[in-house]
C-alpha cells in the first residue's frame, strides 16, 4: 500500500480527487469566513466614515507596539506553517521537519495569545472597555472600541481553534500516527492557518495605525 | 545521497518562503513607519494598501494560489468578488448620503 492509499478515505476513489475535494470544500469555507469578517469590517468602515476623528483619537490609545509584535509573530508563524506543508509534498516527506514546523507554529499562536492577554489586561486597566467609565468623550470612540473587542475576540477564537489543529496534527506525526506525505488534513489545516493571518494582516492598519500622525 | 537530495530540497524551501516572510516583515515596518508621517487621507490609504499587499503575497504564495487550480482560484475569488459587491453597495450609499448632509 502507497502512502497515498494509506489515508484514502470513503466515498474517494483516488487520492488525488480526496485532496481536490478536500482543498475546494476548505476555500469554501474560507470564502464564507472572508464575508463573515467582512460584514464587521463593513461596519468598522461605515462607522470611520461618519466619524473618522474619533476613530484615530480612539486608535491612537491602542498599544501599536503590542499589535505589531503580534503581527510579526503571525506572519512567523505563516512561515513555518508554508515550509510543513510544502514539505509534505516532497516525494520524501521529512516526517520530523513537518511535524517540527507544525509544533513551532501552534507555538506562535501560543505567543500570540499570551501577547494579546497582555494588551488586554492594559486595556482594561486604561478602562478602554465601552460603558460608563470609558475615558473619551465622543461616542464614536466607544463603538471603536466595542468592534475592536468583537473583531479582535472573534480572531483569537479562530487562532485557538487552528492552535488546536495544527497541535493535533503535529503530534500525530511525530509519534508517526500520521503519514504526512501528501496528507490532504495538512493542506487543510495550512489555508485555515494562512487565513486567519490574513485576516490578523487586515486588521492590523484599521486598530492600531489611526491616530498615530496627529 | 537520498539523505542529501532531502535536506537541500528542505533547504529550498526554507530559502523560497524565508524571502517572501522577509519581504512581508519589511512591509509590516513600512505600514508601521508610513502611520507616523501626517499626510492626512493617505495615511490610512497607504496603511490599507500595505495590507492588501501583504494579504495577497500570503495568499499567492504561502496559500498557493498562484499554483492551484481554475476551481480552486474560483471558489477564493467568489467570496472576494460578493464581499466588494457588499463593500461598494454600501458604501456608495454611506458616502451619498454623507454629501447630502
Amino acid at each position: 500500500m502507497s502512502h497515498a492509499e494509506a489515508w484514502l478515505k470513503e466515498p474517494w476513489s483516488d487520492s488525488q480527487r480526496e485532496r481536490d475535494a478536500a482543498k475546494f470544500g476548505i476555500w469554501v469555507f474560507l470564502a464564507s469566513e472572508m464575508l463573515f469578517f467582512g460584514a464587521l469590517l463593513l461596519t468598522y468602515t461605515v462607522c470611520r466614515i461618519e466619524d473618522p476623528h474619533a476613530f484615530a483619537l480612539a486608535g491612537r490609545e491602542t498599544n501599536v507596539w503590542f499589535g505589531t509584535v503580534n503581527t510579526a509573530v503571525l506572519l512567523t508563524s505563516s512561515l513555518t506553517m508554508a515550509v510543513a506543508s510544502q514539505a509534505a509534498n516532497l516525494d520524501d516527506a521529512p516526517r520530523r521537519l513537518i511535524g517540527l514546523c507544525l509544533a513551532a507554529t501552534a507555538l506562535l499562536g501560543v505567543a500570540f495569545l499570551v501577547i494579546k492577554g497582555f494588551e488586554y489586561k492594559e486595556d482594561i486597566e486604561k478602562h478602554l472597555v465601552p460603558g460608563p467609565s470609558f475615558p473619551l468623550a465622543a461616542r464614536a470612540s466607544q463603538i471603536f472600541f466595542a468592534l475592536y473587542w468583537i473583531l479582535t475576540v472573534v480572531h483569537a477564537v479562530h487562532l485557538t481553534i487552528g492552535i488546536g489543529l495544527v497541535s493535533r496534527l503535529s503530534g500525530s506525526i511525530l509519534l508517526g500516527r500520521l503519514t504526512p506525505y501528501r496528507h490532504p488534513q495538512i493542506e487543510v489545516t495550512a489555508l485555515y492557518w494562512h487565513l486567519v493571518d490574513v485576516i490578523w494582516i487586515i486588521l492590523y492598519p484599521l486598530i492600531y495605525l489611526p491616530g498615530r500622525s496627529l | 545521497m537520498n539523505e542529501s537530495r532531502r535536506t537541500s530540497a528542505a533547504a529550498h524551501l526554507w530559502r523560497c518562503n524565508g524571502l517572501i516572510w522577509l519581504a512581508l516583515l519589511a512591509l509590516l515596518l513600512t505600514s508601521f513607519g508610513t502611520a507616523y508621517i501626517p499626510l492626512g487621507g493617505w495615511t490610512t490609504l497607504i496603511g490599507i494598501a500595505i495590507a492588501f499587499v501583504k494579504a495577497g503575497l500570503v495568499a499567492v504564495l504561502f496559500m498557493e494560489l498562484s499554483r492551484s487550480r481554475a476551481l480552486i482560484r474560483l471558489a477564493g475569488a467568489a467570496g472576494l468578488t460578493f464581499l466588494f459587491v457588499l463593500f461598494g453597495l454600501v458604501t456608495a450609499e454611506v458616502l451619498m448620503r454623507l454629501s447630502g448632509r
